[in-house]
């Protein structure tokens, strides 16, 4: 299936983002490792009617480690598939496409070769339709990079897989144009 | 529909309501202001404002009532009926700063008597609790249904880089963060008795259940399997938690037993099933499942069994939810690009849609089973409306702390 015009200027302008270096705050590799997010980041209140209201940090541990990735220089090469960092997809499919294939293949060789290393695939959907049946449809997406991973021999245990449906839209807005750029599974690496 | 009572947004602290499309049959009906010696809470106005939300009221203005009477005896009936009102509510409010007293009368205009009368005492602190009790013994007795004034919502909001899950009056007013976090938050559920909410939660990096007791913020985690932990719906009776896992390779419909934490398997099967939500009687569970290629609405009996299919009309319908009183379904109705809220008579199996689209989401019924509370999208605002189950009345509410979702209306 070819990829239309408009997902190869994305494809393309991600390819310059990641060519500018560590400005992709999504894929925490590339942060220092005391800017994880997440962790001691949630709160809850009690319920009252006009007191004061006190919060208890919740602390998390990150069940997948956490360190940075360490990756190497390949990873910020726009020549090199290993730059580019996201899946997309068509409405209502996890098929990954065509145009994919080479990216996830990429990554499949890199997990084989650095068995340290280890990925989280993020499966996103679009907005539209009801938020938990999008939380299934994005793990959908995440578990088919996943197979195709460990189809070419990547090890289970170097790869997670976590949906989060549409509740992390890459771009905001109503429009095919948002739509096709949240319908995604990002590959993002943590070390161990 | 006809734009009957189109009014002017009424801002709130909080929250600013737009009715948006009203009833023909709007009853004129006048609150006047209470005689209130500097009670901190305007209750008459609070009174006039619930009303005047459900859209079945045509609230005269302050400054064509011809008199303030405070009780009865002062009222000249004569010159309420020339300015066409079919009732009218006059009261007073007396109190030391600790503790008032308030007394109401609602009044028929043309048989010039009273309907009901009632005095109550109150602590400063429970006057805007008191005052939509006012309003729901005037609703109940003018519509012979139950008003849905007293209750709360619960929604999901996002600000500051973070998402939080707040509880507010059913009117908007005293929004409390419950629980806050950097990463998403989803789907909350009440507990049966109102004291608890279950919700999903990404804190920890992937998604997980809690319980969080509302009056002193504990909470427990009670799952975090592998894959997906969602969607969690409180059984009737308090004791159970439907939710969809994923961890046996594809999302599925279990139920959580919380006294002993046992797990029942519902659903099986490659296809994603979600979603669940409880019948009033608790027997069955209505859920969304993509079995038959787009998502449509199955009933399952919640102890196992049998699916049935329910949806048949329509491209995609998701996320169904049940009337307190069990007759009705409200789901998400989708064609393509266009999603809206349909309902759908059980006896008759018809499915009526109530609202414009293009992306609403998210049905909950009131208490008094007469509106449904949704969630909105317009351009990249989101926001919380509410329709009456005939479609005749929508109500817009928009939350001046922005983007709002996922509403959940207390038991």
């Amino acid at each position: 299936m070819k990829l239309k015009p408009s997902l190869w200027a994305i494809v393309c302008s991600a390819l310059l983002l990641s060519a500018c270096g560590d400005t992709e705050d999504k894929d925490p590799s590339f942060l220092d490792g005391n800017q994880q997010s997440g962790i001691k980041d949630a709160s809850t209140s009690g319920l009252n009617n006009g007191a004061g209201i006190n919060g208890s940090a919740m602390g998390g541990s990150l069940p997948n480690g956490g360190g940075p990735a360490n990756l190497g220089p390949e990873f910020s090469d726009p020549n090199n598939p290993l730059s580019k960092r996201i899946v997309y997809f068509m409405l209502d499919s996890s098929q990954v496409l065509q145009d994919f294939v080479p990216v996830v293949a990429a990554h499949a060789q890199y997990l084989i070769a650095n068995p340290s290393q280890h990925v989280v695939l993020e499966g996103n959907s679009d907005e539209r339709g009801s938020r938990e049946y999008n939380i299934a449809l994005g793990e959908k997406r995440a578990k088919s990079v996943a197979e195709m991973m460990k189809i070419q021999g990547v090890s289970e245990s170097q790869i997670s897989t976590v949906s989060y449906g549409e509740e992390k839209p890459a771009v905001s807005g109503n429009d095919e144009s948002a739509w096709e750029q949240n319908r995604r599974v990002e590959i993002t690496y943590q070390g161990q | 529909m006809l734009l009957c009572g189109l009014h002017a947004p009424i801002l709130f602290a909080a929250l600013s309501i737009e009715i948006t499309e009203g009833t023909e049959s709007a009853l004129p009906v006048a609150v006047v202001p209470f005689a209130a010696d500097g009670a901190p809470v305007d209750i008459s106005a609070i009174v006039n404002a619930d009303l005047q939300r459900t859209g079945y009221f045509k609230m005269l203005d302050q400054q064509a009532m011809p008199a303030r009477p405070v009780t009865m005896q002062e009222v000249n009936f004569k010159d309420w009926q020339a300015a066409n009102q079919n009732y009218m509510v006059v009261g007073k409010v007396n109190g030391n700063g600790a503790q008032y007293d308030i007394q109401f009368q609602l009044l028929d205009v043309y048989k010039a008597g009273q309907l009901l009368g009632y005095r109550m005492t109150s602590s400063s602190n429970d006057l805007r609790r008191t005052a939509h009790h006012i309003s729901d013994l005037i609703f109940e007795k003018l519509t012979g249904k139950k008003g849905a004034f007293s209750g709360r919502i619960a929604y999901i909001t996002s600000s500051g880089g973070g998402h939080q899950l707040q509880v507010a009056d059913a009117d908007g007013f005293n929004p409390q963060t419950v629980a806050s976090s950097t990463e998403p938050l989803m789907s909350p559920s009440w507990s049966p008795d109102g004291k608890r909410i279950a919700y999903v939660s990404f804190e920890r990096k992937s998604a997980a259940i809690y319980i969080q007791v509302l009056a002193n913020g504990q909470r427990e985690r009670v799952a975090e399997f592998p894959g997906i932990n969602g969607a969690p719906a409180w059984s009737p009776d308090g004791t159970r938690l439907a939710l969809t896992l994923s961890k046996d390779g594809s999302p599925d419909i279990f139920v959580l037993n919380l006294a002993s934490r046992a797990l029942l398997k519902l659903t099986k099967g490659y296809s994603i099933d979600t979603e669940p939500s409880w019948s009033p009687d608790g027997r069955s569970i209505v859920f969304t499942s993509d079995k038959g290629g787009k998502p449509q609405l199955y009933l399952i009996p919640s102890q196992g069994g049998e699916e049935k299919r329910l949806t048949f009309s329509g491209a995609y319908n998701a996320r169904g939810s049940f009337s307190p009183d069990g007759k009705y379904l409200a789901m998400v109705h989708g064609n393509g690009n266009d999603y809206r809220i349909g309902l759908m008579d059980m006896a008759s199996r018809s499915i009526n849609v109530l609202t414009s689209g293009p992306d609403d989401e998210s049905p909950s019924f009131a208490p008094n089973g007469g509106m449904i509370l949704y969630a909105s999208k317009k351009g990249s605002t989101a926001f919380l409306s509410a329709v009456s189950i005939d479609g005749k009345m929508q109500q817009k509410l928009v939350f001046s702390s922005g983007e709002v979702r996922e509403p959940a209306w207390s038991p």
